[in-house]
């Protein structure tokens, strides 16, 4: 059946509308609120020393850009993200599965996980700084402390979720402990892992920009903090907003990654 | 003729914080080589208990559970167990599926792929190695899980409710089916059910057992006189409707 009825026909144009629809108001949401913003400052509506301006932000991009600066910033920011989400995810599968293997262990270390997981990470950051000094290093580590607690506390609730009949058709085929692992529990959870990887991308970023701005010399956190004490606050402004397109890009990257898995 | 399985005097309680719940209490009966058993009970009454205590998944508390002389390991390989679902993996093809026990077992040698192959040809599964669970209906996931179960070379069957999941239509022909299977591979099973008509038609011996604490109530032999019989005619013989009010009538003293 490729011919549709026309009450069919109907139906899907109603449908490719309302979403065109929603297309364009998000972006006529964006513009409108570049244009008031731009206006604003030009008319001198809001101080344009404080709150800058588009124009002005895509000046300042164009001028680092051209000195090549801004492309270190973003480099050391994005490469101190990944490599703290690489840790963070195999320690979080790691630390879960060692938790799934020893649930007497599991139910000794709930409590402390439950609290860190609570802990605002962003106290630890000055910590982090006299211990392991002001540099990559602690960056790495602050964005991996965001992440890992509330990965490693999801995977293990997901683990434990996974169909009991399941593991134990392994047990009667014979298998161990370890076969309920590689068969059922970590197959299963592929879906989890995935959602889980991308709530987790956001928080390295998050734990990224509070170690820069403790502890950098270069980053976008650097960029951010040194722009609010020398008044600087179209670099403020522009470090934001290159920060919400990389999360958006590092986002969408692994939404990618999973519709692909999914699909196979 | 010396008993394939023996079951002695066997007891089990649950034990919780909250207290003690008998689940087995002094069961005794012989399952003979090449027999069709089935088990029928109030639900809840322990008779998923008395399956894994079988296949050595539990033990029992006092008592004994002997097959020829040994007593059963967890995940013994003389014993196939097949589940109230299939649990086929959808992460897994048809064949990876039929394959998963000996994977497990690391028996992956070219005899028992062969005997794979042979059943997915008989049982008509074989244009279907490559797909996916879910494109196969309930009757052809149930032969796939069938098969899995097959492809170890169990010597026993355990068959815990595995049409309970099925509509009736469905679950008619399933048994049908799986009953045929069995009788034509020589397996000895035993058959957990609540479904008093499905004992009759597939097993040669109905042990009927009380509520909980479960014991022994009352062992029926089914001898429907048919020469080949299969689940499907066994529902047509003229006797099997006393055998139904006789099993009913003695189940419902202890509902």
């Amino acid at each position: 059946m490729s011919e549709h009825s026309p009450a069919q026909k109907q139906y899907l144009l109603r449908v490719k509308r309302e979403k065109n629809l929603i297309h364009v108001s998000r972006i006529l949401l964006f513009l409108g609120f570049l244009i008031l913003w731009e206006i604003s400052a030009r008319f001198g509506w809001i101080d344009s020393f404080i709150f800058s301006s588009p124009s002005e932000i895509w000046i300042t991009f164009l001028k680092m850009l051209k000195d090549q600066s801004l492309f270190t910033h973003i480099g050391i920011t994005l490469a101190e993200t990944l490599v703290s989400f690489v840790f963070t995810v195999l320690l979080g599968i790691g630390t879960a599965v060692l938790l799934w293997t020893c649930p007497r262990l599991s139910h000794v270390l709930e409590p402390y996980l439950v609290v860190l997981n609570s802990l605002p990470k962003s106290a630890l950051a000055p910590l982090l700084i006299v211990w392991l000094g002001a540099n990559i290093r602690t960056i790495i580590v602050a964005g991996i402390s965001v992440a890992i607690f509330g990965s490693i506390i999801n995977l293990y609730t997901g683990f434990r979720e996974v169909d009991p009949e399941k593991q134990k058709l392994i047990q009667t085929l014979g298998g161990s402990k370890k076969d309920e692992l590689t068969k059922i529990v970590l197959p299963s959870s592929v879906p989890l892992i995935l959602s889980v990887m991308k709530v987790n991308i956001g928080l390295c970023l998050v734990g990224v920009i509070i170690g820069e701005f403790i502890g950098a010399r270069q980053g976008l956190g650097y960029l951010i903090i040194y722009g609010s004490q020398t008044f600087k606050l179209t670099w403020v402004l522009m470090s934001i907003v290159i920060l919400c397109m990389i999360a958006m890009g590092l986002y969408a990257a692994l939404d990618l990654i999973e519709k692909h898995v999914r699909k196979r | 003729m010396k008993p394939l399985l023996e079951i002695r005097d066997v007891s089990l309680s649950y034990h919780t914080s909250a207290g003690e719940t008998p689940a087995l209490s002094h069961l005794t009966f012989d399952l003979m080589p090449g027999e069709f058993l089935a088990v029928v009970g109030p639900s809840g009454c322990g008779k998923s208990t008395l399956l894994n205590l079988i296949c050595g998944l539990l033990s029992a508390e006092e008592g004994t559970i002997l097959m020829n002389d040994t007593v059963p390991s967890p995940g013994d390989p003389r014993i196939g167990y097949m589940l109230q679902k299939d649990h086929l993996l959808e992460w897994r093809t048809i064949y990876q599926n039929v394959t998963l026990g000996l994977e497990i077992r690391r028996e992956l040698t070219s005899a028992k792929l062969e005997y794979i192959e042979e059943m997915l040809c008989t049982y008509g599964l074989d244009k279907f190695r490559n797909a996916r669970p879910s494109q196969l209906s309930g009757g052809m996931r149930q032969r796939a899980a069938l098969i899995r179960t097959l492809a170890l070379k169990p010597e026993l069957l355990l068959l815990d409710e595995p049409f309970s999941a099925l509509d009736y239509q469905t679950r008619l022909n399933v048994s049908d089916d799986i009953g045929r299977i069995l009788k034509k591979e020589g397996k000895p099973a035993i058959l957990v059910t609540h479904d008093i008509s499905e004992a009759i038609s597939m097993a040669d011996r109905v042990i009927i057992l009380t509520k909980r604490p479960a014991t022994v109530a009352r062992i029926v032999t089914i001898d429907l006189g048919l020469t080949d019989r299969t689940p499907l005619s066994s529902r047509n013989a003229p006797q099997f409707k006393s055998y139904f009010n006789l099993i009913w009538k003695e189940l419902n003293q202890y509902v």
